[in-house]
Formats: structure tokens, C-alpha cells, sequence
């Protein structure tokens, strides 16, 4: 009865093809109450004054609340963020007033007559500009923000964290290194656009306690912010989550669930729904970060990679939010999956006055990617060496360490070497890098490697509870949230696999409710599978224990001699002596009325071990507890008449240890692809001089769309790690990582010029041939 | 949402709509024509509209017919763009509006409101200007034919209450050479960072251009530029880029350095599948 | 000459029924729907026409309900997802894995299933003209467009 490994299908599926699913914004009950956010329209500004006396007259607005109504700083690493502005706009489209009213109608018009005046203050339009001497401070009292957790932002200047990872000795490796090759990059911000938009409901109930229903990865820590900053015991908080629609790590982060709440406290706790408008959502809600980036790579002149020195620094925007773990992340993974033994990488989560940043699918790793990635095909033209040749070379492998001195096993690191293998096979690397057509197009390949260890907290953790209905078959509970990505329906199969049932008698929920729920750390990272799997098998070793132990009384044997298989509990060596798990799962019952045993409750808990913080001075420490590592490639066709170019094929070979269900794997793969060439080929905000967010709105800001995709392909490669569920790992974002650097390589390679900015439009392309800044 | 509140009417026959936009109008209410929707639902969302009350034409038979009569292709200001294109009638206006947003929009959004609209592409308006198209206008003193030439510059040129029922063109500019070509910055829905339509008449081209400047036209000094037989493709395109009428769009979609690179390939693109009756190929 | 003044009653055939919401003049269908008739199935992701997960179709022909005035719907025949049941493009997007958080599938379903209608014959042309409005971020594509194919029996 082997579930893993087998195509199963998502358990919701039915529910999604007809409309039946509910998102959080599909429930519409009576009395519900609407807020609506008001916000800025500078990228920075002092608040000088805010009217709300023409908002109260609108019929239907019940309460205003502003910046002046809420004291508290938030911040996920650093609270350095109100949750309305208070003394002023440090980005456009900040969250400025609330308007609460009896319908959704009110709301708005009640938000559209609330006036601001603003006294103008010079924006921070770049991480370049922010770190020049005498540049405009965006948070004056930066060293008076409360930490939560190591994060060492800079009094007096715009730097929020600093991260440093000091690996070997610089001197030794530039002076073995015979070939040197620098380059400066460019990536903008942009966002998740998850077409779900984040919503939000709030209520408190008379005595107190709070339930909030929220499209949400982060469930949990919903709770226990709405805990710190209202000051409301973690039990009277219920955080609900029902399905999500899409969330990219853009909705781990809690932002108007504090406003949600505020908005329900100031209506005498109804219940309020806060919803975003897609203008909102991109500008307002945080985003993806911006990366600027200067790589110098040594080399010997047979390619071996002897030395990189890296600056990163992240355009986290305004507030940090998630953006020094980011940074963190970033630094810790700073040279891609090769062997480098000298390495200095400064990485640096800076403030601006763009829209502030949270996590995004790849955790960063797609932006440095690209600058390591294009630095090598850069390198690789200076040592006349072929691009796949350098990197097969110096993939890393076991026996290495990481830049942070973490020792890698077979177990804790995919094979990089074998993904290069592949995608080289299927990309037909060897018909060429560069074909030119009779009609004078070229086709292009370019290649990336990639790898990402998660950066979860040291203590991150996750449980399990499983029942039985009476029927024999299986409920899953478990805090970790359906975004998408089929984790219930992975979850399921691994459980199903161990208790050698039948899938489908294993049943998941797709909402998540902290009160009922074992706690999960955060549906983030690409950890659902690994976390909540460790803790759902643990579980289904504690149901089997318990069956077996219930089972021996009943059949009258030690619980040695028994299996479970099937629904039944048997004797391994006689199997047609049996008892069926029906009569035992609520405890099994005697012809005379006799029972034992009672229900049987599996239960299974997980918890992050040997993970450390990283060194202040040197970044060693044990980050994460394995790598998913990969290898991409993407081939273009390229029209040298007017740069305009088709994206013709994307291959991705990661190792994934295991595959636990691959059709849902090969569809999150692919899906991540596409997320990562729509990033590279067309995304990024636009700003004004004065940092106004040029492109706020779906007609503006473009994503890939239907029938713009390349063919897809995705293959992986098993290699164990042994500490995860049947060995898998990682996958949720690993196909995003490569993508933008194997067109940036593809597209360098086709127009012969080196292109090291994002997007790559073709106005990109004919700007740098043109030598245009 | 639309945060304010307005009157709908939809009346059955042209002279009802004038007669209704007279009396709101009279009422201070601030009436609009009401086509598609689609740039008024937009637009009033934001407020950056706001009607007291919309008039819907598409009930009106007139601005529905399609139909090729004697001579001419007469063309309802309220089809939507894909019963533009599909009717294939006029199969300039067919590629052209193809090119207009996307397949669910062109369902809604009407040839008429397509021209008369604020948005400063209004590629549907292209065809008819490189066809000497007539527009058909209905108002208090009911309707009458007027060539395009006269009535659109830059933008529709209507007095307060008058509207569009039809469009026509000559039934003979349905079987010339034509042109048709968008660029955009990458995405393939997305506004024009140039849009050319063209066709040739006898030996000469016409073409209009949306895109380039903050309106779209048709421009007699560039038609002579390119025209100019006894000048190579070359030199016909970069006389015809130094004679545009306004300004280039520098904007979020592209620089106006770029956007005139953009113009010279698709003009020259368009002198390779337009050229001229007799022409030279070595012209090239 | 058809007029709404003012907020009040307006009768909709929606799915075959025939419903009464009571709606103002500049309520959009797609808020009449979802907000009045409780038929959620219908998304709501830009209000501005550029993504068509609120399609649905009318008479037959599929139409962004964010850009349509609940008004103007009267006198046609509106149909909704929930009003589509045991099409073969839900069958197809189920054997093919077609999404994955399922917030885009109603209005790619409903947009396939006029497609499957009225251009049973759709050739690859077609159906990306038909398809490239509807924007989704957890997919590939790939596997929607193998899944229309699917439906139209290719
Ligand atoms: C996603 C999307 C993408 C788009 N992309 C493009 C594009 O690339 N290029 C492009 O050109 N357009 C594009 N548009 C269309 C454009 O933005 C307008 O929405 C559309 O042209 C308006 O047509 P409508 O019929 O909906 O007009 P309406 O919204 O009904 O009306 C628009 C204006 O025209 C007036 N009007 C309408 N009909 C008449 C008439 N018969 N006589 C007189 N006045 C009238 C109205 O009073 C109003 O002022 C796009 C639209 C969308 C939704
Ligand atoms: S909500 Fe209607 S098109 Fe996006
Ligand atoms: S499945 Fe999530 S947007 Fe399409």
C-alpha cells in the first residue's frame, strides 16, 4: 500500500474546480463590520495633521482610527514599525487611518474623505543613496528599537542589521587566484502577487477573548503578537486560517491582523473584515526585497575557485519586518553551492523609503543567485572555460563546509554535481551555449546551480495530533496551513504510508485553528514537509504503538508479534488473525460490554536540533538542517534586430531526497519556474524620483500570463537526507532560485554583453548595448 | 467598489439617449455615454470620474450593426472589440483591436468607447484614420456622417451630448495591403509603447500611430516622408522620425529614445510588407 | 427605456435561477454576487479588469463581473462556476493538476468552458488568446494549457 512516491491527488481538489473553497474574504456573515485602510501618499513625510471630520459624517463610519490610537513598535527581529503612522510616512502608500463603518460602501467613503497634510521630507530612493554620508535618516531613533531576536542595526545611519561571514583567509586566496573577475548588480523590489488578496477578520468577544481569521502562513505568530502588543493571554486568542490563495512568503508576515484588531477593539469588538486592494496589497502590504550587489570571484587558471569577497545589501525598505533573517539567509548561503575555501561576504539589510519587505519563495536566494551566478559565466569568458565545465568543478560536495563552517554529510547536502549532470542532458548543453538560426535569431542556453537551507528559528517547532472516526479512517491535525503547495495532501500520504493505509482514508482540514491545532512554527521555508512530517510520523508511531499494545490484549499475543497493514491489526506471522483497527480506535468492546483501551490519540511533536545563531564577527554557526540543492537552465531565443526574445525551454533538476508525491512536487517546481522568469523577464516596482511607486495596479506591474512560458521541464534526483521524513527534503522554492540567473546567463550569452540588472526587458538589453546608464 | 452613486438609463433608440442627456444634463447630473464600462467602472472607482448619471447605448440598434451596405462597411460604435475582430469585415480594425487588451476585456469594451475614451492610446481609432473613416454622430438635432479627419484630433471632438452610433469605411479599404503591429515593453497584454496601423492606398502608404506621443494620429508630413520613393527606407524613416507631432511618451513602459528605436524597426518592418506598387526592392 | 434610479430591486437569472438582489446603480456584478447571492465562487483579486478571476460568463460569453454593472446584467443569462457542474475542463484540470491554491481556477474554468463551447474546435491560437487574460502566480501554465487540451479532446 506504498502512498509515497505515488501521484496522489491534492485532497481539495474537488473543492477548487467548482468554486466550493473558501478563502477567508468567501465568508459573509450578518453584522460583519468593514474597515478601510487610509495611506500615505509621500514616500516620506511628517504627518502634520490628519481631518477626519468630514470621514465621521459619512453615514455608516462607526470609528476612525489613527496612528495616535496604538503605541507599540512591531517588528519581527526589530520593532521599528508602527503599525499606523504615527509622526510620519516613511513609505508611499504606507497605512496612515483606519475607517471602520457598517459596510464596505461607508468604509470607503468614509477612507476617501480623510485628509492628510504632509510636510515633504527628501526620500531615500536607493540602497546607494541611503548609505551615503549625510543621507536622510529614516528611523531617528533607531538605537532605541526593541530587539526580539540578534539583529544589530546601526545607530545614526540607515542600516538596520549587518551580517558578516568570514570564511578561510582572503590574503591566501587572492594570492592563488590567477583570474579575478568583479561585477556590480541590480535587482529591484517586487512583489508576491499572490492573487488572493491579504484579508483579514477580527472580533472580541465580551469576555475578552479574540478570534481572528486571517489568510495567513503565520497563524501562530498572529497569536502571539496580538498577545504582546494588546496585552491579551495567548489562550483567549484563536487564530483561524482557512485555505489561502497564493501567498509566496508575502503573507508569513502579520501586518493587518494588529490592524484588524485595533479596528474590532474600536467598534466595541464586532467582528471587522480588512481586506487589501490590489494597490494595497503591492504597495502597502510588504513586498520583496532589492538587492545591490558587488561579487569579485579567484580563480586559478584551470577554474578552481579560490576566493570570493561579496557585498550584498538588501532594499528591505522602510521597516525591517523579516529582512536582517533575510539578510541573515542570505549571507549564510552568500556564494551559491561551490567549493570556495576563502570567502568574505558583508551583507547589509538597508532602509529606504520603498515599500518594506518580508519573505518571498526563495528567501532571498533567487537576488544573490543572480550576481553569483552571472560572476561565473563572467569568469568562466575569462578563462575561455565552458560555464557548465567551471561549475561542475567546484560544486560543492560532502567533506566541504559551508561559508559559515557547517560540516556537509551526504545527509545534510543534495548532490550538486549530479543536478549539473542532468540539466546538462536535458538543456543539450553540448549542441552549443550559442546557435545562431538562418533567420538570424540566436538560441541561447544559460545554466545556475542553487541550494537553500532554510533559516528557521533554533527552537522552530511543529506537532501533530491524529484521530480516528469511526469508521477507521484518519483526521491529521497538525498548525500547518494549506497555501497551495499540498503539504495537507504530502502529510497525508506520509501517514498513510507508515500506518500502510489507504490515502484515502486519511483526511486533512484545510483551516487551521490555533486553539484546536498543535503549534507550527510558520508555513514557510519549504519546512512543512519536513517539520510537520517528522511530527506526523512520530505520531503515526505513537497510534501503532498503541494499536499494537491494545491488539496483543485482544488477540492474546505480545505486541511484538503484530502489524498493522490495511486497517487491521494482525499477526505478522499468521495474518488472518486479526482484529480490525474499527474495534479498537475508540477503545475495543468485550461481547459482555467490557472495553479497554480508549480512544486512540496519536500524537508527535518536532523540534529544530543543533541549529545556532551565527557569529556577529564571522557568521559561523549551523543555520539551517539541510540543503536542497539544484541546477536550472533556460533557453531563449534572441532576436539581435530589436532585443526582443521568446523564453523557449526551462529545465530544473533538484535533489529532493525523496519525492513524497510527484505530481504535486513537479507542479510546485514548475510553478516556481515561472515565478522566477516572470521575476527576471518583466518584474520590479517603479518609482518616481521622489519614491512614489509608479506601478501599483495589475495593468502596471506585470506578471508572466498564460502562453508566455517557456516549455517546462522538472526531474529530480534522490538523495537522502536521513533526519527527514523517508529522507525528503525541501522543495516548496528551490525551482524559483536558478531561474532569473540562467536567463540572465541565457540572454548575456545571446546578445554578447553582460547583462547584471533586473528585469531583463528588452529595453535592458538595448540600454546596456548602447552603453546608456 | 464605486463610492458614489449615479442614475442608469438605457434607452432604446438614439434620439431617446440625446433626449435623456438633455434632461440630466439640464439636471446638473453630469451624464456620461455609457459603452463598455470598462474605463468608466475603472475610472470611477478612483474617482477620477463621477457621473451623477450613465446612459448605456448598447441597446441602441443602430450602434450594434455590422454589415457591409453598397459601398460601405458600417461598423456599430457599441460592438465590442471581439465581434470586431471576428466579423473580420474591416480586417485592419480585426488585427488592431486583437491587439487591445485581453480576450475577457475586448468582450466588454466597445469600438466606441475604445475612441471616445481618456486614455490616451485608443488604438481602435487607428484603422479609421489610415482609412478615411466616417464617424456617424447622433445628438439633439439627430445624426450625421462626418470623415474622422474633421472630428478627431488628438481626441473625439464631440459637443456635450453627442455620441457615436457607427463607424464606416469604404467597402474597398477591406481588400488593400494593411499593416498592424503593437510592441510593448515585454508582457503581450499590456498598452502600446507603439502601436503603427497602416495601409496602402494605390501607391502610397498611410499610417497612424498610438503610443509615441500622449495621443494618437495620423500624420500627413510623415505619410509624405515615407512615401518619398526617391529616398532609401533609411532615409524615409529618419525624416519621418523627426516629424512627429508632439512629444515622445517618456514613461514607465519606455524612454523616448527607446520608444523611437521601437519606431524605426516597425517602420521599417512596415516598408517591407507595404511596399509601394513598383517599388524597387534595392530601395532597401 | 430600461432606468435604475436609485438602490433598490433587480431581478438576475444567474445559473438558470432567477434571483432578486437589490443593488444600487454602480454596484458591479461582481459585488452583487458574491455580497448578495453568496456566490463566492466568483473571486475578486484587482477590480480593474486585469486578471479575470472574477469571469463568468454571459450568455454564454465569458466577462469580467468587476467590469460589468450589476444592471447591466439584467435581462441576460449569467452563469457562475457554481453554475458549472461536470464540465470536462473540471475533470481535465483535475487529472492534470491545474492549480494549486485554486484561487484563479473558477475564472480559468469558467473562462475554458465558453471556450469548449463556442470553439470546440479552438485552435493553439485560439485558446491562448482566450486563456492569456487570466493570471495565475502558483502554476506553471503548462499544466492548464494541457488540461484545456485535454478538454477539447486533444
Ligand atoms: C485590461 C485592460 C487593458 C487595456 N488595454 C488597452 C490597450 O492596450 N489599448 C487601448 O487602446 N485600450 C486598452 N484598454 C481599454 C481602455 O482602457 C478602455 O477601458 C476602453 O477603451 C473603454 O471602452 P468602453 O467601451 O468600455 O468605454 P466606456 O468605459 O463605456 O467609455 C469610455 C468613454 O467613452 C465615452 N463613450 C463610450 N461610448 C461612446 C460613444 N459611442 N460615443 C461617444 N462617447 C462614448 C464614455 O462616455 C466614456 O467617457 C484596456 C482595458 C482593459 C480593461
Ligand atoms: S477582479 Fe475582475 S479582472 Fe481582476
Ligand atoms: S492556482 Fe493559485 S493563482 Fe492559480
Amino acid at each position: 500500500m506504498g502512498a509515497v512516491g505515488t501521484g496522489v491527488p491534492r485532497k481539495e481538489a474537488k473543492d477548487k474546480v467548482t468554486g466550493n473553497i473558501k478563502f477567508v474574504g468567501d465568508y459573509i456573515s450578518p453584522g460583519l463590520m468593514h474597515a478601510r485602510l487610509v495611506t500615505g501618499t509621500y514616500a516620506h513625510a511628517l504627518l502634520k495633521n490628519i481631518q477626519t471630520a468630514a470621514a465621521w459624517r459619512v453615514p455608516g463610519v462607526k470609528a476612525i482610527v489613527t496612528g495616535k490610537d496604538c503605541s507599540f513598535l512591531t517588528g519581527a527581529y526589530l520593532e521599528d514599525r508602527p503599525p499606523l503612522a504615527a509622526d510620519k510616512v516613511r513609505y508611499y502608500g504606507e497605512p496612515v487611518a483606519l475607517v471602520v463603518a457598517d459596510s464596505e460602501l461607508a468604509a470607503k467613503q468614509g477612507a476617501e474623505e480623510v485628509r492628510i497634510e504632509y510636510e515633504p521630507l527628501p526620500a531615500v530612493n536607493s540602497v546607494h543613496d541611503a548609505l551615503r554620508p549625510g543621507a536622510p535618516r529614516i528611523h531617528e531613533n533607531l538605537g532605541e528599537y526593541r530587539r526580539v531576536k540578534p539583529v544589530f542595526p546601526e545607530t545614526n545611519s540607515n542600516i538596520a542589521d549587518r551580517v558578516k561571514v568570514r570564511k578561510g583567509d582572503m590574503g591566501k586566496g587572492w594570492a592563488g587566484s590567477e583570474i579575478t573577475v568583479e561585477a556590480s548588480f541590480h535587482l529591484p523590489q517586487s512583489d508576491h502577487v499572490a492573487m488572493e488578496t491579504r484579508c483579514v477578520r477580527a472580533e472580541i468577544a465580551p469576555d475578552g477573548r479574540v478570534t481572528i481569521h486571517s489568510s495567513s502562513q503565520a497563524p501562530f505568530v498572529i497569536r502571539k503578537l496580538i498577545s504582546r502588543y494588546f496585552l491579551i493571554d495567548t489562550g483567549k486568542i484563536t487564530v483561524i486560517v482557512p485555505a489561502v490563495g497564493g501567498s509566496f512568503g508575502g503573507k508569513a508576515a502579520v501586518q493587518l491582523e494588529l490592524l484588524a484588531y485595533m479596528a474590532s477593539q474600536a467598534v466595541g469588538g464586532r467582528q471587522v473584515k480588512l481586506v487589501n486592494t490590489r494597490e494595497q496589497e503591492i504597495i502597502s502590504s510588504p513586498g520583496r526585497i532589492g538587492l545591490d550587489a558587488e561579487v569579485r570571484l579567484g580563480a586559478t587558471k584551470e577554474g578552481q575557485l579560490m576566493a570570493a569577497e561579496i557585498t550584498y545589501l538588501v532594499d528591505g525598505g522602510a521597516y525591517s519586518d523579516i529582512g536582517a533573517v533575510m539578510t541573515k539567509s542570505i549571507a549564510a548561503d552568500c556564494t551559491g553551492p561551490y567549493k570556495i575555501d576563502n570567502v568574505q561576504c558583508d551583507a547589509l539589510c538597508v532602509y529606504t523609503n520603498h515599500p518594506y519587505t518580508t519573505s518571498y519563495t526563495g528567501f532571498g536566494h533567487a537576488s544573490y543567485t543572480f550576481a553569483i551566478e552571472r560572476t561565473l559565466d563572467m569568469l568562466a569568458k575569462k578563462l575561455k572555460m565552458d560555464p557548465w565545465q567551471l561549475r561542475r568543478m567546484n560544486a560543492i560536495a560532502p567533506g566541504d563546509t559551508s561559508p559559515t563552517l557547517t560540516g556537509l554529510t551526504t545527509s545534510n547536502l543534495g548532490d550538486t554535481g549530479k543536478c549539473l549532470d542532468r540539466v546538462k542532458q536535458l538543456i543539450n548543453w553540448d549542441e552549443g551555449q550559442v546557435v545562431t538560426g538562418q533567420d538570424g535569431k540566436i538560441r541561447a542556453k544559460g545554466l545556475s546551480a542553487l541550494w537553500k537551507t532554510s533559516s528557521t528559528p533554533t527552537d522552530a517547532r511543529s506537532g501533530a495530533i491524529l484521530t480516528f472516526n469511526p469508521d477507521g479512517s484518519l483526521n491529521i491535525g497538525v498548525g500547518a496551513v494549506e497555501i497551495g503547495q499540498g503539504s495537507k495532501t504530502n502529510l497525508a500520504v506520509m501517514a498513510a504510508e507508515r500506518l500502510k493505509m489507504d490515502v484515502g482514508k486519511v483526511h486533512v482540514m484545510m483551516e487551521v485553528n490555533t486553539h484546536a491545532h498543535p503549534e507550527h512554527f510558520k508555513t514557510v521555508a519549504s519546512m512543512t514537509t519536513f517539520m510537520a512530517g517528522r511530527a506526523v510520523l512520530e505520531a503515526c508511531d505513537d497510534i501503532i504503538h498503541q494499536l499494537l499494545s491494545m491488539a496483543s490484549i485482544v488477540l492474546r499475543c505480545s505486541p511484538e508479534d503484530l502489524d498493522v497493514a490495511g486497517g487491521r491489526v494482525f499477526l505478522t506471522d499468521n495474518p488472518n488473525m486479526y482484529v480490525d483497527i474499527t474495534e479498537l480506535v475508540h477503545g475495543y468492546k468485550y461481547e459482555n460490554g467490557n472495553s479497554i483501551g480508549g480512544q486512540v490519540i496519536g500524537r508527535g511533536s518536532y523540534i529544530m536540533r543543533h541549529l545556532t545563531e551565527m557569529d556577529p564577527e564571522t557568521g559561523k554557526g549551523n543555520v539551517g538542517p539541510g540543503w536542497t540543492v539544484g541546477a536550472e537552465a533556460v533557453e531563449v531565443e534572441f532576436d539581435p534586430g530589436d532585443f526582443t526574445y521568446k523564453m523557449l525551454k526551462a529545465v530544473a533538476v533538484l535533489d529532493a531526497g525523496k519525492v513524497i508525491n510527484p505530481r504535486i512536487a513537479q507542479a510546485v517546481v514548475m510553478g516556481r519556474m515561472n515565478m522566477g522568469l516572470s521575476l527576471a523577464n518583466r518584474e520590479g516596482l517603479i518609482y518616481s524620483g521622489s519614491g512614489v511607486v509608479e506601478n501599483a495596479s495589475l495593468r502596471d506591474y506585470k506578471i508572466m500570463r498564460f502562453a508566455e512560458q517557456p516549455q517546462y521541464t522538472v526531474e529530480f534526483i534522490e538523495t537522502p537526507q536521513i533526519d527527514a521524513p523517508y529522507g525528503a527534503r525541501g522543495l516548496g522554492e528551490h525551482g524559483l532560485i536558478g531561474m532569473p540567473a540562467a536567463l540572465g546567463n541565457a540572454l548575456s550569452a545571446a546578445a554578447r554583453v553582460e547583462l547584471n540588472q533586473l528585469p531583463l526587458l528588452p529595453e535592458t538589453i538595448w540600454s546596456v548595448k548602447e552603453g546608456r546608464p | 467598489m464605486i463610492s458614489f452613486d449615479f442614475e442608469y438609463y438605457r434607452p432604446d433608440t438614439a434620439a431617446e439617449a440625446a433626449e435623456i442627456y438633455q434632461v440630466l444634463s439640464g439636471a446638473g447630473k453630469n451624464p456620461l455615454y455609457y459603452g463598455g464600462g470598462t474605463e468608466i467602472i475603472t475610472m470611477a472607482q478612483s474617482n477620477q470620474l463621477k457621473p451623477g448619471a450613465i446612459i448605456d447605448i448598447k441597446q441602441i440598434p443602430e450602434c450594434n450593426v455590422f454589415e457591409v451596405r453598397n459601398d460601405e462597411i458600417l461598423i456599430g460604435a457599441c460592438l465590442n472589440l471581439n465581434q470586431a475582430a471576428e466579423g473580420n469585415l474591416f480586417p485592419l480594425l480585426s488585427k488592431t483591436a486583437r491587439g487591445i487588451a485581453d480576450h475577457g476585456s475586448r468582450d466588454k469594451i466597445t469600438i466606441g468607447g475604445n475612441i471616445c475614451g481618456k486614455l490616451i492610446y485608443r488604438e481602435g481609432v487607428l484603422p479609421f484614420l489610415v482609412a478615411d473613416g466616417e464617424v456617424v454622430i447622433s445628438g439633439q438635432n439627430g445624426a450625421a456622417a462626418r470623415p474622422l479627419s474633421e472630428v478627431f484630433s488628438q481626441t473625439m471632438q464631440l459637443r456635450p451630448g453627442e455620441f457615436i452610433t457607427q463607424l464606416k469605411v469604404k467597402r474597398s479599404y477591406a481588400s488593400v495591403a494593411f499593416f498592424s503591429q503593437k510592441k510593448t515593453k515585454q508582457a503581450k497584454v499590456d498598452y502600446p509603447l507603439l502601436t503603427v496601423a497602416a495601409l496602402r492606398q494605390g501607391d502610397d502608404l498611410r499610417v497612424a500611430f498610438s503610443g509615441l506621443c500622449t495621443f494618437p494620429f495620423r500624420s500627413v508630413n510623415i505619410e509624405q516622408d515615407l512615401n518619398s520613393r526617391d529616398l532609401s527606407w533609411e532615409s524615409r524613416v529618419n525624416n519621418a522620425l523627426g516629424r512627429l507631432p508632439g512629444p515622445v511618451l517618456n514613461d514607465l513602459r519606455g524612454s523616448a529614445a527607446y520608444r523611437l528605436f521601437v519606431l524605426s524597426g516597425a517602420l521599417r518592418d512596415m516598408l517591407t510588407q507595404l511596399k509601394g506598387v513598383g517599388e524597387n526592392v534595392s530601395n532597401a | 427605456m430600461f432606468q435604475m434610479l436609485d438602490i433598490g430591486p433587480l431581478e438576475l437569472n444567474v445559473n438558470g435561477e432567477k434571483r432578486t438582489v437589490v443593488a444600487r446603480p454602480a454596484d458591479t456584478l461582481l459585488y452583487a454576487l458574491r455580497e448578495h447571492l453568496g456566490l463566492t465562487g466568483t473571486k475578486n483579486a484587482c477590480e480593474t479588469g486585469d486578471c479575470d478571476v472574477c469571469t463568468v460568463l454571459i450568455d454564454g460569453w465569458p466577462v469580467k463581473s468587476c467590469h460589468m454593472l450589476a444592471v447591466e446584467a439584467v435581462g441576460h443569462q449569467v452563469n457562475t462556476i457554481e453554475g458549472i457542474k461536470g464540465s470536462p475542463v473540471q475533470t481535465a484540470f483535475l487529472a492534470k493538476e491545474a492549480f494549486q491554491c485554486g484561487y484563479c481556477t473558477p475564472g480559468y474554468i469558467v473562462t475554458a468552458h465558453a471556450l469548449l463551447t463556442l470553439h470546440p474546435d479552438a485552435e493553439d491560437e485560439v485558446i491562448n488568446e482566450w486563456l492569456a487574460g487570466n493570471l495565475c502566480r502558483c502554476t506553471g501554465y503548462q499544466e492548464i494549457k494541457e488540461a484545456v487540451l485535454m478538454a477539447l479532446g486533444r
